[in-house]
């Protein structure tokens, strides 16, 4: 009988395995009931989860979660499992894994070196037993450092995906908004395109186009057109400047499946990035972190390839997948989806705080897709309350996209505005290398504290000039 | 969102690129106010937003539909999904893909009395979809406009049904019930913050409950400042026609449409021109 147990009262609640007892376990939200794995009551919630904070780590070891025969996920996550950094927590509990991490005596360095003994189903569970604050914490205690041109992740600093989207990839349009950005000190993790079209030779006219400015200018960041993988690895075989690759993943092969996508590829498309070696050079050796990857509750759901897992576990999963890769970035496009996986302002936040922690655990580079849809319970002031909780959890990127409105995918994410709000409030600055870049541009004013020019840089002064005149 | 440069006080530092606003619809050149949105942009956002949130939640006006959809020949028939309400609706989209029991009983009611099934080449389902306002103010002017199209070149059209809480795949079991071979459903479409009022269509070769996405074919982003309606009637005249002659939808018709649209994007910018 591998079944779980908690009495409450006179009444016991049973859970068929550890994949029910996660399920039950997760605070409400919409996908969950979707799916039909929710627990049905709140008592039973609690009653799920105070079952789950006895259920000793080294369980998630032996039951697997998704089967290891037909899925490849779970594959990498036993297989690549480091038994010796696993050691120091071996012998805890879910519920006493929380009380460690919360401890004085547990830092930064000690996260970093026990990241690699941890699978994402130990993760997601103790995430289930925090509260926001709990989950702000710990994430405040990891530091990941990656590297392309500039370095992300850094003790107070907070950097931004400028994310200069067009309906028509409309050349002309795509820079109005990158100066926008740029003038706004936003761009220092990757300024990254939607593109309107997966038509291979419009991504390679946008590839090229962003390494122009990134060039001219000189600028300490890098460049992604969020095409499918396929299409980056046809494009850098085609001679295209491409920096980072991106992809969304899954956390089931199933799921990844519908993306078309499996870890061969992605091994592949990072092999071609490597080859092009176009990453600055730090202490003598290549930046090495060349992968984009985008992830998001509910995904798996809504290709039917969850296996029965709550929507928090699966996205736990993903991380496993983007770790094997050294990305650059990782970013949890959290309201994105829509309210049958995320109901409300409420279910965002909890969302996006559980994702950061989850990858920052799991020894990642986690920004957040601050945002939502038109048709998601959610508004403005709930973004402004995720934003800055994630400032203080010490994420380590945000989207930066002209007044929170972007015209090609129709959702609201974050502002250039609201990110100049996080650095200010919260006292953090951009990338060192960018910040540098900003205040040669005399963009930023030189000294302490981050405070924008208020006269036009002379560097785009030409450019403005050309747009003025221009056709 | 013009307005917010023109009075702008002391408070107020504006941004002098303003002159790149006819190069996108992008809210860029907003100014700040020490480093945030400036009142008029915020307001300006806000509006936005509130349309948008009006678009998802304003109810569809069935009967100021159906007169229209009468008025240009049509029968109608009004159905709902099985998501009894808005809140249902925008969290369990499984329920707004399929029709109510007593919307099945309608329409089974409807098809009984015309026996022997009449020929049906097409049947059009309007459904309020993400915005019920696209619905009402596109809706019956693009049915009207292809039915113009298709006249005179031997089209038998069924009853238009009109669908509260409905989903795309709604039009599936509507165009099996009613024996139709092709069904086109006309949806609101997730409002954007300068969208509120995007139509979509989705057609269907043969459809049966089951179908997925890759058997449909869709127009998207039909509204004023989008794919205007004439537009919009000709791109699906030239799929109907095209899924009846060769008795498919979805992938396998849409590669060989001529109607590629033609972006006619600008491919210089003026960052790096010389």
């Amino acid at each position: 009988m591998s079944g779980y147990r908690h009495t409450v009262g006179q009444r016991s609640y049973d859970f068929e395995n550890l994949r029910t007892l996660m399920a039950r376990a997760t605070p409400e939200r919409a996908g969950d009931l979707l799916a039909g794995v929710a627990a049905a009551s709140a008592t039973e919630r609690v009653a799920a989860q105070m079952a789950l904070a006895e259920v000793p780590l080294r369980a998630f070891l032996s039951e697997v979660l998704v089967p290891y025969e037909s899925d490849e996920v779970t594959r990498l996550i036993v297989d690549t499992h480091d038994t010796e950094a696993f050691a120091p927590v071996a012998h805890l509990t879910v519920g006493d894994f929380r009380n460690w991490l919360l401890s004085d005596e547990v830092d930064g360095a000690t996260l970093a070196r026990l990241a690699p003994g941890l699978t994402p189903e130990m993760v997601a569970a103790v995430s289930k037993l925090m509260r926001n604050q709990d989950l702000i914490l710990v994430a405040r205690k990891c530091r990941v450092i990656t590297r392309f041109r500039g370095t992300l992740g850094e003790a107070g600093r907070l950097s931004t995906r400028l994310q200069p989207n067009h309906p028509t990839d409309d050349a002309a349009g795509i820079a109005a908004s990158i100066l926008d950005g740029l003038l706004y000190g936003s761009g220092d993790a990757v300024i990254g395109i939607n593109p309107a079209s997966d038509n291979l030779p419009q991504v390679m006219r946008l590839l090229d186009m962003l390494d122009g400015i990134i060039e001219r200018y000189a600028i300490p960041t890098q460049s992604c057109i969020l095409t499918h993988v396929t299409n980056t690895i046809a494009a850098i075989e085609r001679g295209a400047a491409v920096d980072l690759v991106f992809q969304s993943i899954a956390g089931t092969e199933a799921a990844n499946h519908g993306f078309g996508i499996d870890l061969a590829v992605l091994g592949e498309a990072r092999d071609a990035a490597l080859s092009l070696r176009r990453a600055a050079d730090f202490d003598g050796h290549p930046g090495d972190n060349v992968m984009y990857f985008e992830t998001g509750q509910g995904s798996a759901l809504s290709s039917n390839a969850h296996h029965g897992c709550d929507q928090q576990t699966i996205e736990a999963r993903a991380y496993a997948v983007a770790r094997h890769f050294k990305p650059l970035l990782v970013n949890t496009v959290v309201g994105f989806i829509g309210p049958e996986y995320l109901f409300d302002g409420k279910q965002i936040i909890r969302a996006g705080l559980e994702d950061h922690f989850c990858g920052k655990l799991l020894g990642l580079p986690m920004g957040c897709d601050v945002c939502y849809t038109n048709h998601a319970e959610a508004d403005q002031n709930d973004m402004d309350v995720l934003l800055t909780l994630l400032g203080v959890a010490g994420c380590t990127f945000v989207m930066g996209i002209p007044g929170s409105d972007d015209i090609m995918l129709n959702y609201q994410t974050t502002s250039f505005h609201d990110a100049l709000y996080a650095r200010k409030v919260l006292g953090l600055r951009p990338a060192p290398e960018f910040e540098a870049w900003l205040q040669r541009m005399q963009i930023i004013a030189p000294g302490e504290g981050f405070r924008l020019e208020s006269g036009f840089p002379g560097a785009f002064r030409r450019a403005l000039g050309h747009a003025s005149e221009g056709p | 969102m013009n307005t917010h440069d023109s009075n702008a006080s002391d408070t107020i530092i504006a941004n002098p690129w303003q002159a790149l606003r006819r190069f996108t619809a992008a809210r860029i050149a907003l100014g700040r106010a020490g480093t945030s949105l400036p009142t008029a942009a915020q307001l300006d956002f806000q509006l936005a937003h509130a349309l948008a949130r009006d678009a998802v939640h304003t109810a569809l006006d069935a009967e100021a539909l159906e007169a229209c959809l009468q008025g240009a020949g049509l029968e109608t028939i009004k159905v709902r999904s099985a998501a009894p309400d808005r809140n249902v609706y925008l969290q369990r989209p499984d329920l707004g893909r399929r029709l109510s029991e007593d919307s099945c009983h309608a329409l089974d009611a409807r098809v009984a009395r015309d026996a022997p099934r009449p020929r049906r080449d097409l049947a059009f389902v309007l459904a309020d979809g993400l915005s019920a306002r696209a619905v009402q103010a596109h809706a019956a002017a693009l049915v009207s406009a292809t039915m113009d199209l298709l006249r005179g070149q031997d089209w038998h059209i069924g009853p238009a049904a009109v669908a509260h809480q409905g989903r795309v795949a709604i039009g599936d079991e509507i165009g099996a019930r009613l024996g139709a071979a092709i069904v086109a459903v006309l949806i609101g479409e997730r409002p954007g913050l300068s969208s509120p009022d995007s139509l979509g269509v989705y057609l269907t070769h043969s459809p049966r409950t089951g179908c997925v996405d890759s058997m449909r074919n869709c127009i998207s982003n039909i509204r004023p400042e989008g794919l205007s309606i004439p537009l919009a009637a000709q791109k699906l005249h030239y799929l109907l026609t095209e899924s009846r002659r060769r008795q498919v939808s979805g992938v396998a018709l849409k590669d060989e449409s001529a109607v590629e649209r033609s972006i006619g994007s600008r491919t210089s910018n003026f960052l790096t021109a010389e």
